[in-house]
């Protein structure tokens, strides 16, 4: 199936598109969360050492998956802004970062209230832990640089640079702290046993796909957002009904 | 017209810059006597007991070796921008990648090596041991050039806007944390005896690494910026 | 030979002009006129290839700026609003320095001649933070005396100057056009240059 791709890369097309899409995303978001919470909180079963307290990785491990593959497609993103000068690129670049930030957060808080019960503290200097708080720190820097400058297309191409240069960092970042952490000898958040019982996997992949059905869904809702107001001095923008009336 | 080479054009922005420092040698003490002070307060805050001081010293001065860059790396470009300078200096035949890096050489060695030099003092004050002040002092002269070579990307992303110096360290800290790592870990090693090398040579590949892409784009980062 | 074919540039999300095209070739002079804000400086700048402009291309003898990168920097000198020099250096040094970018090497002698003419004679070592206004605008402009580039991109050349200032510039592009220059400026005062006429570009 031949996608006119060229065609949605216009801010007033892509607008159009989005909007019919967020209804489906929001939706099948929607449902899969209540699945996927379902089978996670009530389905599987207790797990032999950590009871109770280890569901919470339904929400702590996809968060942390998405906000690693959300920084991946907005350096992307940011990457094609700036080979192929395309301002809607760029606009979804800014629109990810937010969203890409709350999971990142999320999975931080998951990870300190899945500390607390096993460790007794609310904070542990894990690898992957601390790679996410480092990564919470590229996406605020992305966000901080972005509205801090006044031009939008000074604004754009340099956060896109930021991002890219980011994501370079990440491998080199994320080995670091691993190294660190094992001179160290700190505490590593681990599963008991090797496998996963069935129902915990079901929840996990349920979780997941939620996860990234509403990063969808928010992202394409906060574009065309961020098209309104970038675009506000066009044509098709002040006859758009919702603008006009 | 006589062509410059690559070289040439380096070695004649890193005398300019040089000379430029040594005309504002106040510029040139605030960063080492910061660098001096953060140092000076850690034991003040976590007490003077000699054991816990030795054990914490390598962090503490490669912490303070990086606010201190940090700090002082806002003033890379910005001297230039304000005056107009910047602007001739991307209207040279050189690629301007070259006039980047001979700018962050001539940074470093008016702002990142005197940290260096006077880092031995400060670990004596931690009572560090000989090997392990050796070691931290090779970490600190392989890592502080990339300090500021990621800083300088920083500070070309960030040139002539309001937040300054602490959006610009907010952007460029994450960054630097492997060389905080791995420049920690040295002395750490040589201190339980085991070998720094690999930790030292990740820190020469980062140097390399740096010293290919770092002036490029920071090149790029400036374009964007004076656009 | 300059060209501007289909040139089009914003400045944030305003577009200031669009389909702009004209051809300079050497001992040509043209002046960019419009209101503030018209793009003025905007065009010079997308010139020097500080700015990427939307829609068409800037072309050096033929070739486009775009691929000729750093060997077109090789052919212009810019002059801006602001006056490109080091206060903590001195008037000599400021130029000498300058003329090392672009590859020439110059003897003191040639530089205080060149700062005389400019009428700074005795202030040639002295740090350019110790110069009032007037006399680092002239500094700026001793460039215009010791470059050899083909085209010159002035912004404003003559703001600040007294009037035997601006008999002396306007001198010196003369000379610099019947050398086979070419020179494209903005300013707000009327520039007279003797025998030569002055193309103008209006930017609505």
């Amino acid at each position: 199936m031949a996608i006119n791709w060229f065609k949605y890369s216009a801010p007033s097309t892509f607008y159009a598109l989005a909007g019919k899409l967020i209804p489906w995303f929001a939706i099948s978001a929607a449902m899969m969360f209540a699945v996927g919470l379902y089978i996670g909180f009530f389905v599987a079963p207790v797990d032999y050492q950590q009871g109770e307290f280890y569901r919470i990785i339904f929400i702590h491990v996809p968060a942390s998956i998405l906000s690693m593959f959300l920084y991946l497609v907005m350096a992307g993103y940011a990457a094609l802004g700036l080979i192929f000068n395309t301002r809607l690129s760029a606009m979804m670049a800014t629109a990810i970062a937010p969203t890409g930030a709350l999971f990142a957060f999320i999975s931080l808080w998951t990870g300190a209230l899945w500390g607390k019960p096993m460790w007794g503290a609310w904070w542990v200097w894990d690898a992957r832990l601390t790679s996410e708080l480092i990564l919470l720190f590229l996406y605020l820097g992305y966000m901080a640089l972005h509205s801090s400058i006044d031009d939008p297309r000074r604004a754009d191409r340099a956060s896109a640079l930021l991002a890219i240069v980011g994501s370079v960092n990440v491998p080199i970042i994320y080995f670091s702290v691993k190294w660190w952490n094992t001179l160290h000898q700190g505490s590593t958040i681990k599963f008991s046993g090797t496998t996963m019982h069935v129902a915990m996997q079901q929840a996990m992949f349920i979780m997941l796909a939620a996860c990234w059905l509403y990063a969808i869904a928010v992202v394409l809702a906060r574009v065309r957002s961020v098209i309104l107001e970038r675009e506000r001095q066009t044509k098709w923008v002040a006859e758009l009904p919702e603008v006009r009336g | 017209m006589k062509e410059l080479t690559l070289f040439g054009m380096l070695k004649l922005v890193v005398q300019r810059d040089m000379t430029l420092a040594m005309r504002r040698r106040a510029d040139v003490l605030t960063t080492l006597i910061f660098f001096v002070m953060v140092v000076s307060l850690f034991p003040l805050g976590v007490g003077p007991e000699m054991e816990m001081l030795r054990k914490i010293a390598p962090g503490v001065l490669w912490v303070a070796a990086l606010l201190a860059s940090m700090l002082s790396l806002g003033r890379l470009f910005s001297a230039d921008h304000q005056d107009g300078t910047l602007e001739q200096l991307m209207l040279t035949p050189q690629p301007l990648a070259v006039v980047v890096l001979g700018k962050i050489i001539a940074h470093w060695m008016v702002s990142g090596l005197p940290l260096v030099l006077i880092a031995p003092v400060l670990g004596i004050q931690f009572d560090m041991r000989m090997e392990t002040l050796g070691i931290l002092i090779l970490g600190l002269l392989l890592g502080t050039p990339v300090l500021s070579m990621i800083g300088g990307i920083g500070a070309a992303l960030t040139l002539g806007l309001r937040g300054g110096g602490v959006l610009l360290s907010l952007l460029v800290l994450p960054l630097c944390i492997p060389i905080l790592i791995f420049g920690t870990a040295a002395v750490d090693a040589v201190a339980s005896g085991l070998s720094p090398v690999s930790h030292l040579s990740l820190l020469g590949a980062l140097l390399v690494l740096a010293l290919t892409f770092a002036p490029w784009v920071a090149a790029q980062a400036l374009r964007i910026s004076m656009e | 030979m300059l060209e501007v074919s289909n040139l089009a540039c914003s400045r944030g999300d305003q577009r200031l002009f669009s389909g702009l095209s004209f051809v300079l070739h050497p001992g040509q002079i043209m002046q960019v006129q419009g209101e503030n804000g018209s793009g003025k400086t905007t065009l010079l700048r997308t010139l020097c290839g500080f700015v990427s402009a939307d829609e068409g291309y800037v072309a050096w003898n033929g070739a486009q700026v775009a691929s000729l990168g750093d060997a077109f920097h090789a052919q212009i000198l810019y002059l801006g609003h602001l006056n490109a020099i080091k206060d903590d250096l001195s008037a000599l040094e400021n130029l000498k320095i300058s003329a090392a970018f672009s590859g020439i090497t110059l003897q003191d002698a040639t530089v205080k001649s060149a700062l005389r003419r400019l009428g700074l004679k005795g202030r040639e070592l002295l740090p350019c933070k110790v110069l009032s206004q007037g006399q680092r605008r002239r500094v700026a402009l001793a460039r215009l005396l010791v470059s050899d580039a083909r085209l010159w991109i002035l912004d404003e050349p003559l703001a600040a100057l007294d009037v035997r200032a601006v008999a002396l510039i306007q001198e010196l592009i003369a000379e610099h056009l019947s050398s086979g220059g070419m020179a494209i400026f903005t300013t707000h005062q009327p520039l007279q240059i003797d025998s030569m006429t002055v193309r103008t570009l209006a930017l609505s």
